[in-house]
């Protein structure tokens, strides 16, 4: 039995290398995921662990606020330049260095426009002057407070050298530079990871980094000999008190690179989502291969029985062909894993730049991953076939018809079935009726949906698949084609329904985005009272900002009736982690963004008030005098007397509270980070932007745009990301065109005779061609209709759930679902391809004899 | 010849053979005498090594596939043992199918006719798998009649059908030669079936060894016996 199981492996090899192909790809992404960020996260550690090289301990302030990865770099709080004494004086210290290093030092390049990183910090600091580290490349130390020292990869990616005169944008407005050296970094690097990084002299730093003289926010201590660094560690966190963190170097690398890790895992598991989706197509694919392999071995299998297999033993020789193809595939695509996981890898360290990349390794859970997902997903797939190939009685060796056509009715009912169950858990988890499995309820409820669907899709593959081809019927190959794609509804449906997959995912999010965008665009034309806006594209973990004198000047100008900036940070409210926001102007705020008072009054603010979002107030409690603690990014905890609170506004969602002015000093950016004016009446736009622009000469960060362009950019950002969303869905409709080049490429071997005797009667090669390439288009076709179908359903069902979240428009994006339609016809013309060119080169004579 | 080197099998041999218009000639011969072999060269489904095929006024030998099925779609017309009809299709479908891929329109009278020969009229609608073998043979008699070709090749039309059934395709055919001119070529081995036929050719050993005009069952068995050689094994 196992030999026969071979042999008839090794016959189909051909066939069962396209569905293998599925698996492989599948696999690939799930390996691929794994080595990505092993490989990653063991660069970071290396990058850290040498950044951090020359530090035996370090000495910081404790942070006034914890903020992870995703949110932006931490702040360190400043502490008196006077501590730096106490560590001095601790036994066992040879060495200790005051240390000002911040993020958010913006070098202004040769093109007018700011240096930005795309992520790592644009660090700000004091020259410590040359170590093992650091080496000057050329010019000289910052002996003046306008002189500055920048490290290559700025200077590069600024297009500056030493000499030049630059800007430099910091906690206050920007200043101007000489850049008088130019460093880089042990082992030939022009950067740490990509980070930017500008020293000035110490005073300058502490000015402009910490916002006041006098204070670091580290001390780098170096122990003396034969001190070991925990030791001095603990002594020197004696010394300095409770409001210190005393951390080794090694520490301090572990946590510096734990952040980065953290982000790290997030980015693995949208990956491993999207492998899932793969996965799923794949299931499909592998699940159509095999119960084509059984009908068309039916006779062969028929014999077995006659001659006295078991039906167990028929199960067990189907299962063994696909534990043998789902060893095989998970193998390759674990090697595909690797290759792509490190070509990744590549990719992200050279456009970040100055990183060494650490070898490529295999974790264990890439293996693990690999070989788990490619055997269960392919023994799963196969175990349906296999179990209605044992029931193949053994009388089917003598007769002549391999394929009775079974009704419909069982496969429609568990269809029904699963369709419904899948209904409820999505009207469970968007109705937010599933407790804490939101996410997992509204993910299941698609799954069984797109299952569900997959089982009736034979009964409406009937009927649509008639309509589809009835654009064919005029020619005859055209309606041969279109009669093929009917003949097994249940073969055209699951290639059909692989596809829908991919497509119905594409839609149903393009229906969110662009139904969210146009609501947003909506409700910011009716709400956002301002004829010019200030902002800039966010490209990092810092929002881009301005100086405030902008919008004191912006009120000079005539016609000019309200500019309000818009200052925002993360800050600790009472117990909770919420988004605060400040004006510069409170007084214009309600006018601005049409805000209503619930209670109180929102249309002044004094120092020590407190404004907040009515659902806040519900959350924390809160009522008109009731007193709230806020931490921000730097100082010491404030009370806050609530004096009003505004209803919430879709638009202005994301501030949860509004702080005094003076509160933005605070904040991590302490600068606005949008800006808007309100013209009088029959003022012309056109006269006063140009002016604006003049204002905003140095802060090159933003730009003034009308409204409708601010609307544009900021729902802008929506399209990358569904751009981005739509590549990762490409490998899913990948997999499931491989499945339809599988479905065709076996139904042409199945058809070698009928073929035959069509060239035999007079069908030139060319209308064979045409007539396989009808039957790929009106699957891919038929497919990709259901999946905008679906899709469109699906996004439906999701914006109405987000109904009260603001998102009130559903916005059913035509013109893309004719053309996902449009490229599904491609695809089938591309599926057919290799299928057709097989079929019109069917020898004539040798199809006839076939049996 | 046929195939080449080590698997070179000389399937036929300095045949020339003529099959004149409007008759019914039947090929006979022992498995492995060459007999489909010679009637796969003549329809352009094979191709030979030496010498020159000749259909009407077109010579098939050099043809390339274009010619070939051109050959195929307007001056041959098969009939093959395994009906080989199309699933998907009506017998109406079936039978209409050559002339709709050469885009041809049917006779309306001579297509009335050939139904009405083949009797199936009220089989029209069904597809083959409602069929019995008769009735799917004479689908395929009437696919090959339809489009009037210059000549049908048969290769073993009664192979796969009893003898009753295998009675009305034979008888149907001969009179399609005798009432409306067609030329028809069959290959067989069974001598009741080459007995139907206006002229037998005999083939052995890739060569022909023998000729009846007006053949019985009885004159053909006969001749079969006198040419009783060891029966070979070829493809």
């Amino acid at each position: 039995m196992f030999r026969a199981t071979l042999k008839s492996l090794l016959a189909r090899k051909v066939r069962l290398i396209l569905s293998g192909m599925a698996v492989v790809l599948g696999v690939m992404f799930v390996s691929g995921a794994f080595v990505l960020t092993d490989t990653l996260g063991r660069t970071f550690d290396q990058i850290f662990a040498e950044a951090y090289e020359d530090v035996d301990v370090s000495v910081a302030a404790k942070p006034k606020l914890a903020v992870n990865e995703m949110e932006g770099e931490q702040v360190q709080a400043p502490f008196p330049a006077a501590t730096l004494e106490t560590v001095r004086a601790v036994p066992g210290v040879a060495e200790a260095t005051g240390v000002v290093a911040a993020d958010g030092a913006l070098m202004i390049g040769s093109n007018g426009k700011v240096v930005t990183s795309f992520g790592p910090p644009q660090l700000g600091g004091n020259w410590l002057g040359e170590s093992d580290l650091v080496q000057l490349r050329e010019g000289r130390e910052p002996r003046a407070d306008d002189e500055i020292v920048i490290n290559k990869g700025l200077a590069t990616a600024g297009k500056v050298a030493v000499g030049d005169r630059v800007g430099v944008l910091t906690l206050g407005p920007r200043e101007d530079f000489t850049i008088v050296g130019v460093f880089g970094y042990s082992g030939d690097r022009d950067s740490i990871g990509g980070a930017n990084e500008v020293m000035f002299t110490t005073p300058a730093a502490q000015r402009l980094m910490l916002g006041e003289p006098d204070v670091f926010n580290n001390i780098v201590v170096t122990a003396a000999s034969g001190v070991s660094d925990e030791s001095l560690r603990d002594a020197v966190a004696a010394a300095v008190g409770d409001d210190y963190v005393a951390r080794t170097g090694a520490q301090l690398s572990a946590d510096a690179a734990a952040g980065l890790k953290e982000a790290l895992s997030f980015f693995n598991r949208i990956l491993l989502g999207f492998a899932a989706v793969a996965l799923l197509v794949g299931t499909f694919l592998i699940l159509n291969t095999f119960s084509i392999i059984v009908a068309q071995r039916t006779r062969e299998l028929a014999l077995l029985r006659a001659v006295g297999a078991s039906g167990k033993q028929v199960i067990g020789s189907v299962v063994l062909e696909a534990i043998a193809i789902g060893l095989i595939a998970s193998v390759l695509g674990l090697a595909a894993g690797i290759g792509v996981g490190a070509l990744l890898a590549y990719l992200f360290s050279t456009v970040a730049g100055g990183m060494t990349l650490a070898g490529v390794g295999v974790p264990a859970s890439a293996v693990i991953g690999a070989f788990g997902v490619g055997l269960v997903i392919t023994i799963l797939a196969a175990l349906l076939p296999a179990l209605r190939a044992a029931r193949i009685p053994p009388i089917a060796a003598m007769q002549d018809v391999a394929t009775p056509d079974r009704p419909l009715t069982k496969v429609t009912v568990a269809g029904a079935l699963v369709t419904a169950a899948g209904a409820t858990l999505l009207f469970l988890g968007l109705g937010g009726h599933a407790g804490g499995n939101t996410l997992a309820t509204i993910l299941g409820g698609v799954l069984f949906a797109f299952i569900g669907v997959a089982l009736l899709t034979p009964l409406i593959s009937k009927p649509v698949v008639a309509a589809l081809g009835a654009v064919f019927s005029g020619w005859v190959p055209g309606k041969l084609g279109r009669l093929n794609s009917g003949r097994n509804p249940r073969r055209t449906a699951i290639t059909a329904a692989a596809l829908m997959v991919g497509i119905a995912l594409v839609t149903g999010i393009t229906v969110i985005l662009d139904s969210a965008k146009s609501s947003i665009s909506d409700l910011a034309q009716d709400t956002v009272k301002a004829e010019l806006v200030i902002s800039g594209v966010q490209s990092g973990p810092r929002p881009p900002s301005f100086d405030p004198s902008v919008l004191a000047e912006a009120k000079k100008i005539p016609g000019v009736r309200i500019a309000d900036g818009q200052y925002g940070d993360m800050a600790m409210v009472g117990d909770q982690h919420l988004f605060v926001g400040a004006m510069t102007d409170p007084a214009a705020m309600r006018q601005v963004y049409s805000l209503e008072p619930t209670a109180g009054d929102i249309d002044r603010l004094a120092p020590g008030q407190t404004l907040v979002s009515s659902g806040t107030a519900q959350a924390q409690g809160l009522s008109i005098g009731s007193t709230v603690s806020v931490q921000l990014a730097r100082g010491e905890a404030q009370t806050y007397t609530v004096t009003g609170i505004f209803e919430d506004s879709p638009l202005f969602a994301g501030v949860s509270m509004v702080l005094p002015t003076e509160a933005a000093r605070d904040f991590t950016v302490p600068k606005p980070i949008q800006g808007f004016i309100q013209l009088d009446p029959g003022t012309p736009v056109a006269d006063v932007q140009p002016r604006i622009e003049a204002l905003l000469a140095d802060s090159p960060e933003v730009s003034v745009a009308n409204l409708d362009a601010f609307i544009e950019q900021q729902t802008g950002q929506l399209d990358s990301l569904l751009m981005m969303i739509r590549i990762l869905l490409a490998l899913a409709i990948v997999i499931a065109v491989l499945g339809i080049v599988n479905t065709l490429a076996l139904s042409v071997l199945e058809r070698t005779r009928e073929l035959g005797l069509l060239r035999a009667i007079g069908l030139r090669r060319s209308q064979t061609m045409g007539m396989i390439t009808v039957e790929a288009v009106v699957i891919s076709v038929f497919g990709a209709l259901l999946g905008v179908v679906v899709g469109a359903g699906l996004g439906a069902a999701v914006v109405e759930a987000l109904r009260d979240e603001g998102i009130n428009k559903l916005v059913l994006p035509w013109g893309q679902m004719g053309v996902f339609l449009g490229l599904a016809a491609l695809i089938g013309v591309i599926a057919a391809l290799v299928p057709a060119i097989r079929a019109a080169r069917i020898n004539v004579l040798g199809a006839i004899a076939h049996d | 010849m046929y195939g080449s080197g080590e698997a070179q099998v000389i399937a036929l041999r300095g045949v020339s053979a003529e099959f004149e218009r409007g008759r019914f000639t039947a090929i006979m011969g022992p498995s492995g005498s060459g007999k489909s072999t010679l009637m796969h060269c003549l329809a352009g489904l094979d191709t030979v090594t030496r010498g020159t095929v000749q259909v009407g006024d077109t010579t098939v030998t050099g043809l390339g596939d274009a010619g070939l099925t051109k050959l195929r779609r307007d001056k041959v017309g098969f009939i093959f043992q395994q009906f080989n009809l199309l699933p998907t299709l009506t017998a109406k479908e079936n039978i209409l199918l050559p002339l709709s891929i050469a885009g041809r329109k049917p006779d309306q009278a001579w297509y009335d006719i050939v139904i009405d020969t083949v009797g199936l009229r009220d089989r029209l609608g069904h597809r083959p798998a409602q069929l019995s073998g008769g009735q799917q043979q004479r689908v395929a008699c009437a696919r090959a009649l339809v489009a009037r070709p210059e000549v049908i090749f048969a290769d073993e039309p009664t192979g796969n059908l009893d003898s009753r059934a295998g009675a009305e395709v034979l008888n149907f055919l001969r009179n399609s030669v005798r009432e409306h001119g067609q030329t028809i070529v069959m290959v067989t081995h069974d001598p009741t079936a080459a007995a139907y036929a206006d002229r037998v050719v005999f083939l052995a050993d890739g060569q022909i060894v023998s000729e009846l005009i007006e053949p019985t069952a009885e004159t053909v068995l006969d001749t079969m016996k006198k040419l009783d050689t060891p029966a070979e094994v070829a493809g």
